[in-house]
C-alpha cells in the first residue's frame, strides 16, 4: 500500500478517511487534523496557559506532544490514583515523558490524601470509574485554578466520544447529551473551560501518532476498566466501523453539527454555592469530591471502632 | 511466526498466514483495533508476512473515565 500523499510505502491505512500514510505524512496529517479541530471550535481563543491532564496513556501524551509542538504554553498535570503497580507505572511513564522534553509537570497523589481509588470504591460501594472520575474532575479544576491555567485539555478521542454518545442515546440521558461537546464553558468563576482537542481523531490515530513519535506510553489497561460498559459500546462501534468505515466520525460529528443544540435547554445550571471544606463550587454544603472524602473517613472510623471492639473482647 | 498480544502479554505461534489481514482474521481481531508492529515499523493489512516474523499486536482500545 502506498502513501496517499507522497506514494512512499504506507505504514497505516485509515479506512475512515480512505487514505494511507507513511510516517512523515501521517504525523503531518494528524497534527493538521487536531489543529483544524482546535481552530474550527475556537477551543483556545483567549487562552494563554493550558493544563493538560496526562494519565501516561497514548491519548494524553499524544495530546501534550501535539499542543506543545503547535506552540501552545502547556502545563502537565498527573493525578496518581493509587491503583497499585498500574498507577506507579503510569506516574513513572508520565514523569519520564515530561523530563525528556523539558515539560512542566505537576503531580498530586490520591493515596497521599488517604483516598486511593480502591479505598474510595470500598467506602462508597460505587463503581471504581465513578469515584475515580469525581476525584479527577475535582483535582483538574483545583489544579487549573492554582496553576493559573485558563483551559483544561483532556485526551478524550473520537472513540471515547462515540461510545459516550451511544450510551447517552441508549439511555436517553438528555442532560448528558446537552453537555456532550468538545468545549465545556465554565459555569463558575473558579472553573475554567474544558476542551477535548482529539474529539475527532480515533484511537487508532492517537496510538499510531504515539508510536511514530517514539512516545513510550502505558499500554496496560486500568485493572478497574475490565468489564466497563464503555468497552462494550466501543466493541460494538468497532464492528459497525469495520462494516462501514467512517461511522464513528459521522456519528459524533453530525451529532455536534445537527443534534446537540436540540438538547441545549437541558444544560445544567451553575453551581450556586461553595463547598464548606474545599471552597470549590458546589450544589450543596459539600462538593461531590468532599462528600466522597467524608464517606471514606466515616468508613475508616467505623472499621477502627470495630477493630478496637474486637480487641477489647479478646482482652476480656 | 511469533505473535505477541498486548496488553494481554500473551504469546502465540501462528502458521500459514501470508498477510496481515489473514493474521487478524485468523485471530478474530477487528481491523483498526490494533497496531500491527514488526520491529520499529507499523504494517498495513496488505503487508506480507514471513514465517520467521516476530509480530506485536498492540490494542489501541482504552477504557475508564479519563
Amino acid at each position: 500500500m502506498k502513501c496517499t500523499r507522497c506514494r512512499e510505502p504506507a505504514e497505516i491505512h485509515l479506512r475512515a478517511h480512505n487514505s494511507a500514510f507513511c510516517r512523515e505524512c501521517f504525523v503531518f496529517f494528524f497534527r493538521r487534523r487536531v489543529q483544524k479541530a482546535v481552530e474550527r471550535t475556537g477551543m483556545f481563543e483567549g487562552c494563554s496557559r493550558i493544563l493538560v491532564a496526562v494519565s501516561g496513556g497514548k491519548d494524553s501524551l499524544a495530546l501534550w506532544d501535539v499542543l506543545a509542538e503547535a506552540g501552545h504554553t502547556t502545563v502537565g498535570y498527573h493525578l496518581a490514583l493509587g491503583i497499585g503497580s498500574y498507577s506507579d507505572h503510569s506516574l513513572e511513564t508520565t514523569r519520564r515523558f515530561a523530563s525528556e522534553r523539558g515539560f512542566e509537570l505537576h503531580v498530586d497523589s490520591l493515596a497521599e490524601e488517604g483516598l486511593a481509588v480502591p479505598d474510595m470504591m470500598r467506602a462508597t460501594r460505587r463503581p471504581a470509574c465513578a469515584a475515580c472520575g469525581t476525584a479527577k474532575r475535582h483535582h483538574f479544576d483545583t489544579a487549573a485554578l492554582h496553576l493559573g491555567c485558563d483551559a483544561i485539555a483532556t485526551g478524550h478521542n473520537l472513540d471515547d466520544e462515540a461510545a459516550r454518545l451511544l450510551g447517552n442515546v441508549l439511555h436517553w440521558q438528555m442532560d448528558h447529551l446537552a453537555r456532550q461537546r468538545p468545549i465545556m464553558q465554565p459555569t463558575h468563576e473558579k472553573f475554567v473551560r474544558k476542551v477535548k482537542p482529539l474529539y475527532l481523531t480515533s484511537e487508532l490515530e492517537t496510538a499510531t501518532y504515539a508510536f511514530m513519535r517514539g512516545i513510550d506510553y502505558v499500554v496496560d489497561e486500568c485493572p478497574n476498566a475490565v468489564g466497563a460498559t464503555q468497552l462494550t459500546y466501543k466493541a460494538m462501534l468497532d464492528r459497525l466501523e469495520s462494516a462501514s468505515p467512517g461511522t464513528k466520525l459521522s456519528f459524533v460529528r453530525d451529532f455536534l453539527e445537527r443534534g446537540v443544540d436540540a438538547f441545549a435547554a437541558r444544560e445544567g445550571s451553575s453551581a450556586g454555592t461553595s463547598c464548606q471544606q474545599c471552597g470549590m463550587p458546589s450544589y450543596g454544603l459539600l462538593c461531590s469530591f468532599c462528600s466522597l472524602r467524608e464517606a471514606v473517613a466515616r468508613k475508616a472510623a467505623s472499621a477502627a471502632a470495630t477493630s478496637a471492639g474486637t480487641a477489647r473482647a479478646h482482652d476480656s | 511466526m511469533k505473535v505477541r498480544l498486548k496488553p494481554q502479554n500473551r504469546e502465540l505461534t501462528v502458521a500459514d498466514v501470508k498477510r496481515v489481514a489473514d493474521l487478524l482474521e485468523r485471530l478474530q481481531i477487528v481491523p483498526g483495533t490494533v497496531l500491527v508492529i514488526r520491529g520499529q515499523q507499523l504494517l498495513t493489512d496488505d503487508a506480507r508476512l514471513a514465517p520467521d516474523d516476530d509480530i506485536e499486536l498492540r490494542s489501541v482500545v482504552s477504557g475508564g473515565s479519563w
